[in-house]
C-alpha cells in the first residue's frame, strides 16, 4: 500500500538496541537473596527484566534476567531493590 | 504480566516518563487504545520505523489528546464495543496549558476515558522550559535563575481541584517511586465508567538535574516531603491518602535536583519557606500526621 | 424525492443517507443549520450516531480525526475562522491518511469581522492534503457528499474531501433538490473499511515521529495518491454517480460552451450560475464565449483544464479569494499550467465579503479580457470607502 512511511508495526522497537548506550556501568543480579518482590521488574524505564512468572501476580524468586541488548545502565533496579540482590558493576568490554 | 510498553524506545537513562508509561499500559493490558500528545513519551517510543507500542497508538497533535480520544471512544460506543480503555495521554503541557480545552470538553462531555497526566514539571521534550505544572522557585530556561530572580514565580496548578470541579469519577495522584500504589490507582480507575484522571509525578534526570538512579529516590522524597502528596478521590469524595512513615524535609528532596540548587545560596535561602509553606497546607489539608 | 429545502436542511438529510457514526461540528455562521439539523436527526433517532457537542472547531476536527482512525464514518462542517482554526488539525489529517468528508461553508475570513460568503478559508488551506470540490447548486453540493465518501474512502485515495459550498448563496438558499433513497445509497456507497484502523486484535501505531530519512516519501505519496489516483477516481465516481441516480454529474470541470469559445471566464461555485446565465445572453447576440467551472479544485485537474481550453486564447478568471500581495489563487494555478501556451490571461478578484457579484460585473469582466492583460483587478471596488478620518 503506497501511503508512505506512517505507520509503524507494534513493538518494531526490539530492532532498535539501546544498549549501546550504557556508559561504564551495568547490573549485575545476584539471584541470592531475592524475595521475588519485583520491585525492580516494575520499576526499569526499558522494560528489559525479564522475570519467570508463577502465576498473574508472582514471579519466581530469583529468576530476574536482564536483556543487555536493552539495558541503558540507569541503576535504579539496584537502588530499588529491598534486599541488595542487585549490584551495579563497571562493564569489562 | 505481558508487556505493551517495550524496550528499544529512546528515552534517556533513568527516565521516569518511561516507567510510568510502562506500568500504566501493562497494567492495563491488551484491551486499550492509547491516544498520546507530542512531547517526550510520543517521541521517544515512536521514532519511525520503531515503535515501543503493542497496543493501538495514535499520536495527532500537542493540545487534542483529549478531543481525539473523545472521537475513539465516540466510535467505540458506536460500534458497541464499550469495554476497550481508551487512555488519553500527554505531559504536563499538553494537560494543563495547551490542552486544558480540549481537556475540559471531555470531562464536562462524561466520556469513558482514563486521562493521565505525565508531569516532568516543564516542557522537557522541548528543552526544559516552563509549565503551568512547574513548581514555584524552578530554575528552567524561560524562568533563569539570575541575581533578579529566583526561578518560577508561579506555584503549581491544582490539577486535582481543576478534576474534582469537572465531577471526574476517579481523581488520583501518583508517581514511580511507588509502582505498586501506581498499579493500585490504574486497576481501580478502569473499573469504574465515566471520566477519569490520574496525575503521575515523574521526575525528570535531565530537566530536574539529577543522576537516573536517583529517580526512584526524588519520586519518594517528593512525596514524604509532602509536596505532592498521594491521594484519591471516588465521585468527587476523598477515599484515600497516603501517610508516609516519616515525613522528611523539604530541603531533603530539594538537595537532590540542581534545579533548585540556588534556594540553598545565601540570598535565596529564605524562599525555601515558601515551599515549606505548601508542603505545610498539604499536611494540614490531607491530615498527614 | 423532490422537495423544496433550505440548502443547509438539504446537505443534513444527504449525509444521513451515508451514515456516518461519529458527528461533531462546533457552531459558525453560516454553518449552524447543517449541524442543528443533523442534531435532531440524531436526536429523534433516524440516524444512529455519536453526536459529539465540542468546545471548540479544533476540537471537532479532532474528535472526527479519532472517529475515522478507529474505523467509523465521521462528519464535521465548519467555516471561515473554525476552518482556520482547525488548520492544524486538518493537516494532521490528511497526513494520517483519514479518509473524512467535512463540508465547508465558505465564509470571509477576519478582521474585519464578516460572515458573508467568499472563498479564502478553503482557499487558505489548499495545500493541506484535503481534496477540494466547490458546489455551484444546492443538488450538486447534496450529490458531492455523497460521492466524497465514495472518493475518500476509495483503497488507491485514502485522503479526506472537503466539500466547498458558498455561505449563505447555498446553505440557506431555498432549492428543488432531489434527495435519493436510502436503498439507492446503501448499494452505490459500499461500508467504511480503513485497513489501518485502530483495533485491540491488530495493533499499530499511527502517528509517528518522522526524521528527514522519511517525511519526504510521505509528503510524496500524498501528492501522487492525488494527482496519479484521485483524479481518475473523481472522474469514475462522477460517472457511476451519473448513472445510478440519473442526474448530472461531473466530477473534476464543466465546459459550458468552450469548446468554440474564443473567450471564457473560468470560476468556482455558485457565482458560475450567473456567469452561465451571461453566457446565454452573450451567445444569443452572436458573440462566443464561454464558461470553464473547476469543480475539484485540489487535486488541480491540469490535463482536463489545458485540454478544454486548447482552442481558447483569452480567459479570465474570477477568484473569490486573493493572496495578498500576490495574486488571485485560481489565476496563479491556472497561468502556472499555462506557462507555455499562446493565451491572453487576466485575473479578477470579486465578492469578497460577501459583496454580490451582478450580471453587470461579469459583462464588464468579458469585456475586459479582450483589453489589456492584466494579473490582478479587483471590480467593483470603492476607493473612497478607504479613506478613514482619525
Amino acid at each position: 500500500m503506497k501511503i508512505g512511511p506512517i505507520i509503524s508495526k507494534p513493538g518494531s522497537s526490539l530492532n532498535y538496541k539501546t544498549g549501546s548506550w550504557r556508559t561504564g556501568k551495568k547490573p549485575l543480579f545476584l539471584n541470592k537473596k531475592c524475595n521475588g518482590c519485583k520491585l525492580c521488574y516494575l520499576i526499569c524505564p526499558e522494560n528489559c527484566i525479564d522475570a519467570e512468572w508463577i502465576d498473574a501476580n508472582r514471579i519466581k524468586r530469583a529468576s530476574l534476567k536482564c536483556d543487555f541488548d536493552f539495558c541503558k545502565g540507569c541503576g535504579l533496579c539496584a537502588v530499588i531493590c529491598s534486599v541488595n540482590d542487585i549490584q551495579m558493576i563497571q562493564e569489562t568490554s | 504480566m505481558e508487556k505493551f510498553f517495550i524496550k528499544g524506545h529512546t528515552a534517556c537513562a533513568g527516565c521516569g516518563q518511561a516507567i510510568a508509561a510502562k506500568l500504566v499500559i501493562d497494567t492495563i493490558g491488551k484491551n486499550a487504545i492509547v491516544v498520546n500528545a507530542t512531547g517526550c513519551l510520543e517521541v521517544f517510543s515512536t521514532w519511525y520505523p520503531y515503535s515501543s507500542w503493542r497496543v493501538p497508538f495514535l499520536h495527532s497533535l500537542f493540545e487534542n489528546s483529549a478531543a481525539v480520544a473523545s472521537g475513539v471512544e465516540s466510535a467505540l460506543r458506536h460500534l458497541g464495543k464499550e469495554n476497550i480503555t481508551v487512555l488519553s495521554q500527554a505531559g504536563d503541557g499538553g494537560t494543563a496549558d495547551i490542552g486544558l480545552q480540549a481537556l475540559s470538553g471531555m470531562w464536562e462531555r462524561g466520556h469513558n476515558i482514563l486521562s493521565i497526566c505525565y508531569d516532568n514539571e516543564a516542557y522537557m521534550n522541548t528543552g526544559i522550559q516552563r509549565s503551568s505544572l512547574t513548581p514555584i522557585k524552578t530554575d528552567t530556561t524561560t524562568t533563569p535563575v539570575c541575581k533578579e530572580s529566583s526561578g518560577n514565580p508561579t506555584p503549581k496548578k491544582d490539577l486535582v481541584g481543576i478534576a474534582l470541579a469537572h465531577n471526574c469519577v476517579y481523581v488520583a495522584t501518583a508517581t514511580v517511586g511507588y509502582p505498586v500504589d501506581l498499579q493500585r490507582k490504574i486497576k481501580k480507575a478502569i473499573s469504574i465508567k465515566g471520566p477519569k484522571f490520574i496525575h503521575i509525578l515523574t521526575p525528570c534526570p535531565l530537566g530536574w538535574y539529577h543522576l537516573p538512579e536517583l529517580t526512584y529516590e526524588v519520586s519518594k522524597l517528593a512525596v514524604e516531603s509532602c509536596l505532592f502528596p498521594l491521594v484519591e478521590y471516588e465521585n468527587t469524595k476523598l477515599v484515600s491518602v497516603f501517610k508516609p512513615k516519616e515525613i522528611k524535609s523539604v530541603e531533603e528532596y530539594l538537595k537532590l535536583q540542581a534545579r533548585f540548587k540556588h534556594l540553598f545560596k545565601d540570598e535565596f535561602k529564605s524562599e525555601i519557606e515558601i515551599l515549606k509553606n505548601i508542603s505545610k497546607h498539604n499536611i494540614e489539608k490531607y491530615n498527614i500526621n | 424525492m423532490k422537495e423544496f429545502l433550505e440548502g443547509a436542511i438539504a446537505i443534513a438529510k444527504t449525509v444521513k443517507l451515508c451514515k456516518p457514526g461519529v458527528i461533531s461540528a462546533y457552531p459558525i455562521t453560516p454553518q449552524t443549520h447543517i449541524v442543528e439539523h443533523l442534531a435532531k436527526l440524531v436526536a429523534e433517532s433516524e440516524l444512529k450516531a455519536e453526536f459529539v457537542n465540542v468546545e471548540s472547531e479544533h476540537s471537532a476536527a479532532s474528535v472526527v480525526l479519532g472517529a475515522t482512525a478507529t474505523g467509523v464514518r465521521a462528519y464535521s462542517s465548519s467555516s471561515s475562522q473554525g476552518l482556520i482554526l482547525m488548520a492544524e488539525v486538518l493537516f494532521n489529517i490528511a497526513g494520517l491518511r483519514l479518509p473524512l468528508v467535512l463540508c465547508c461553508v465558505n465564509r470571509a475570513l477576519s478582521a474585519p469581522i464578516n460572515i458573508w460568503n467568499d472563498h479564502q478559508d478553503s482557499i487558505s488551506i489548499r495545500d493541506s492534503g484535503w481534496i477540494q470540490m466547490y458546489a455551484e447548486t444546492i443538488q450538486e453540493a447534496c450529490d458531492m457528499h455523497i460521492q466524497a465518501y465514495k472518493i475518500s474512502e476509495n483503497p488507491k485515495v485514502l485522503l479526506p474531501v472537503m466539500v466547498c459550498i458558498d455561505g449563505y448563496l447555498l446553505s440557506h438558499g431555498y432549492e428543488i433538490v432531489d434527495i435519493p433513497e436510502q436503498e439507492q445509497v446503501d448499494k452505490f456507497l459500499p461500508e467504511y473499511k480503513l485497513p489501518y484502523k485502530l483495533d485491540v486484535e491488530k495493533p499499530l501505531t499511527l502517528g509517528v515521529l518522522s526524521d528527514p530519512n522519511y517525511y519526504t516519501e510521505t509528503r510524496y505519496a500524498i501528492h501522487e495518491s492525488m494527482v496519479k489516483e484521485a483524479i481518475p477516481v473523481i472522474k469514475q465516481t462522477s460517472d457511476e454517480f451519473s448513472k445510478v441516480f440519473k442526474k448530472n454529474s461531473y466530477g473534476l470541470i464543466e465546459k459550458y460552451f468552450v469548446d468554440d469559445a474564443q473567450k471564457i471566464i473560468i470560476a468556482m461555485g455558485s457565482i458560475c450560475g450567473i456567469i452561465k446565465d451571461v453566457v446565454d445572453e452573450l451567445r444569443s447576440k452572436g458573440e462566443k464565449v464561454g464558461l470553464l467551472r473547476i469543480i475539484t479544485y485540489r487535486p488541480f485537474p491540469e490535463k482536463e483544464i489545458l485540454d478544454a481550453i486548447e482552442n481558447v486564447k483569452e480567459i479570465g478568471i474570477i477568484d473569490k479569494s486573493i493572496s495578498l500581495g500576490a495574486y488571485g489563487p485560481v489565476f496563479t494555478d491556472v497561468r502556472a499550467i499555462c506557462q507555455m501556451k499562446d493565451k491572453k490571461i487576466s485575473g479578477f478578484i470579486a465578492g469578497l465579503g460577501g459583496r454580490d457579484i451582478k450580471k453587470l460585473d461579469i459583462y464588464e469582466i468579458f469585456d475586459k479580457i479582450s483589453k489589456q492583460q492584466k494579473n490582478l483587478e479587483f471590480i467593483n471596488v470603492d476607493l473612497n470607502k478607504i479613506e478613514v478620518n482619525i
